[in-house]
């Protein structure tokens, strides 16, 4: 062995032997697969197919980002999180503020807003982090609460309970301006949806991405092996933090308006309900789980306000006892039953 | 100098007031917490029921008070049971976030059934006659239902204390908590003690439903929007200890109440400041054990 030439070892092994099945996989894991372009063409129809509903549309994608981001430290690194709306209330806040006081070029706007979540994160994360369990809950718990009663009760600059009011965005680059019917609202959002996507799919596709799910699955193991546990999850949480606070300066912008609901309890459990009936750290559980979610709400709310949280009750007790993993948790398990 | 004395003593009385009702609602969460190492953030669901319960019996059908809210904390606990065999076993043990979504399933099924059967409004609560009205302590007036709360708690506490203290049932309950696998193996039958636990869980806080609708008022979504509180004072206690949300109370329940009466316009603010710091200090709470869950 030991005179066996280096480029040997490392040249790639002739043509005619195939590779071991799982270097394969390991190989294919990150390729783009067919079935990935389905959200997007599906998106781009509907822009089509349903003029009336582009608002609806907008804020779709803004929740599914929202979902996303939350996929990342949740699903993915498997922090059980009860206070996204911390990140999302922070980045529509910061995003509403500024643009108030007449910054109002939407683009930056937005990185203003993720980089406001972001610090919230960083600051919220290094104490969070440190705890786990039950407590760790209570933490991002309390820091939604704890921003959300700050926002009510600074009046002069949030607006407290009338929500913020003033806000003015400008063309985006200049050149398409929010309509009423929602086109460009329903465009931009879905375009930042696409590179959050882009963005969160290229994470847990790297070898960081690995180590949060090493992390996720035996903490202990991860210590073991020498990596920064804290510090990797740290950087997801900020990153994830990033993403929630983009998701809401565009509620700000495409709504023009910022309420004391983006900090709320309901926002953050609702949230993670959305993930968990679309399927927890699969990268489109967001996909399936936010729009079922929502269409599901509408359709209830209409015909029974009272009643929506009835049903969504059952829905989900539902998915908790026989569908663990959510919609495409039972999707894998058909399409393995087809296979065998 | 005689206001800031005034004050004080004011706070102190409805602060411990308001503690005894968060007590008595928390300190079954606290146990089954620690017992079966159960997320139940549908704990709220009992104490509401038993405030329902109570003021149901109470005002519609004239049952007298110390009865009615003997047999809301009794219903609700026998209730319990039932929701514990067919649900809560099935996520012993299991994942916590599985448990999270179970038991906000039910806090939801639970809002909804409330409007159904009560309205919307919020459940009436007098107290009668003879709880109603003032009474004077070291000749100063206080509220007679407020103080009636506090004696009865502090019965249910001493109650409850002495019953882990000093019988077989407590010793084992004990045993299980410390232990559960130690407590398995000289032969205690953990899964009917769990169930009992539980339904004594949820029977002190359908008790401290009752008690404390003046102060906690019952309507469709109590359980939800009392949920932050019930979970700051069991994990500020310390998970799966009996004494330590105790005092977590009694530290939340004055310093809620003395915020709230200094500087109303912070709201709550500074509870959740001052969790976040205690958390900060000591992640197992006040009372809870390091290395344990």
């Amino acid at each position: 062995m030991s005179d066996t030439p280096l480029a040997a070892v490392v040249a790639p092994p002739p043509h005619d032997r195939p590779l071991p099945e799982a270097v394969r996989l390991l190989a294919r894991r990150h390729r783009p697969r067919s079935y990935e372009a389905i959200p997007w063409l599906v998106a781009i129809a509907g822009y089509f197919a349903f003029p009336d509903y582009l608002q609806l549309g907008a804020q779709v994608f803004i929740a599914i980002l929202f979902a996303l981001a939350t996929d990342l430290i949740l699903g993915y690194g498997g922090v059980i999180t009860l206070g996204q709306a911390a990140f999302f209330g922070s980045g529509a806040y910061v995003c509403g503020i500024v643009s108030a006081h007449g910054w109002t070029e939407p683009l930056t706007l937005v990185v203003i807003g993720a980089a406001a979540a972001a610090l919230v994160g960083l600051v919220s994360g290094f104490v969070v982090l440190r705890t786990s369990g039950l407590t760790q809950l209570m933490l991002t718990l309390i820091v939604a609460v704890m921003l959300g009663e700050a926002a009510n009760k600074a009046t002069s600059v949030t607006g407290g309970a009338n929500g913020l009011q003033g806000m003015v965005i400008s063309p985006i680059l200049g050149i398409f301006d929010f309509d009423l019917y929602g086109q460009t609202a329903y465009i931009y959002c879905l375009v930042l949806l696409f590179l959050g996507w882009l963005a969160v799919r290229i994470i847990v596709y790297s070898p960081f991405g690995r180590t949060l799910t090493g992390i996720r699955e035996s903490e202990a193991r991860m210590h073991a092996i020498g990596s920064p546990v804290f510090r990797r999850r740290l950087t997801a949480y900020v990153i994830s933090a990033a993403l929630c606070g983009v998701a809401g300066a565009l509620l700000a912008e495409t709504t023009s308006l910022v309420a004391l609901d983006a900090l709320s309890f309901e926002r953050s459990g609702a949230v993670v309900i959305m993930l968990i009936i679309g399927g927890l750290g699969r990268l489109y559980g967001a996909f399936l789980g936010v729009p079922i979610y929502m269409i599901l709400q509408d359709r209830f709310a209409q015909a029974d306000p009272t009643y929506w949280y009835f049903w969504i009750g059952i829905f989900l007790l539902a998915i908790v006892l026989f569908a663990r993993g959510g919609i495409l948790g039972l999707i894998e398990r058909a399409a393995r039953l087809v296979r065998k | 100098m005689a206001d800031v004395f005034s004050a004080v003593i004011s706070i102190a009385f409805h602060g411990v007031a308001f503690a005894m009702v968060l007590y008595l609602i928390s300190v079954g969460l606290s146990v089954t917490m620690g017992l079966m190492g159960f997320v139940n953030l549908a704990h709220g669901v009992f104490a509401a029921a038993g405030g329902y319960v109570m003021t149901t019996l109470f005002n519609d059908y004239g049952v007298p008070f110390p009865l009615a809210v003997a047999i809301a904390a009794i219903v609700v606990g026998a209730g319990s049971v039932a929701l514990e065999r067919t649900l809560y076993r099935r996520f012993y043990g299991g994942d916590e976030l599985d448990q999270v979504l179970m038991t906000i399933a039910l806090v939801f099924i639970s809002i909804a059934g409330a409007k159904y059967i009560w309205g919307s409004e919020q459940a009436p609560m007098h107290p009668p006659p003879y709880l109603a009205g003032q009474v004077e302590l070291i000749g100063r007036d206080f509220p007679t239902y407020r103080a009636f709360i506090i004696v009865a708690g502090a019965v249910l506490v001493t109650l409850l204390w002495l019953g882990l203290d000093r019988t077989r049932l407590g010793a084992k309950i004990r045993a299980a908590v410390d232990n559960r696998r130690m407590a398995q193996s000289v032969g205690i039958d953990t899964s009917s003690l769990f169930s009992f636990t539980f339904a004594l869980g949820t029977g002190l806080a359908a008790l401290g439903g009752a008690l404390g609708a003046e102060l906690l008022p019952v309507f469709p979504g109590y359980a939800l929007d009392n949920l932050i509180l019930f979970l700051i004072v069991v994990a500020v206690g310390g998970l799966g200890t009996i004494r330590g949300p105790f005092f977590a109370a009694l530290l939340l329940g004055v310093a809620d109440t003395a915020f709230k009466y200094l500087v109303p316009e912070f709201g709550s603010f500074f509870i959740y400041a001052l969790t976040l710091v205690i958390l900060l200090v000591r992640p197992k709470g006040l009372f809870g054990q390091i290395g344990r869950a």
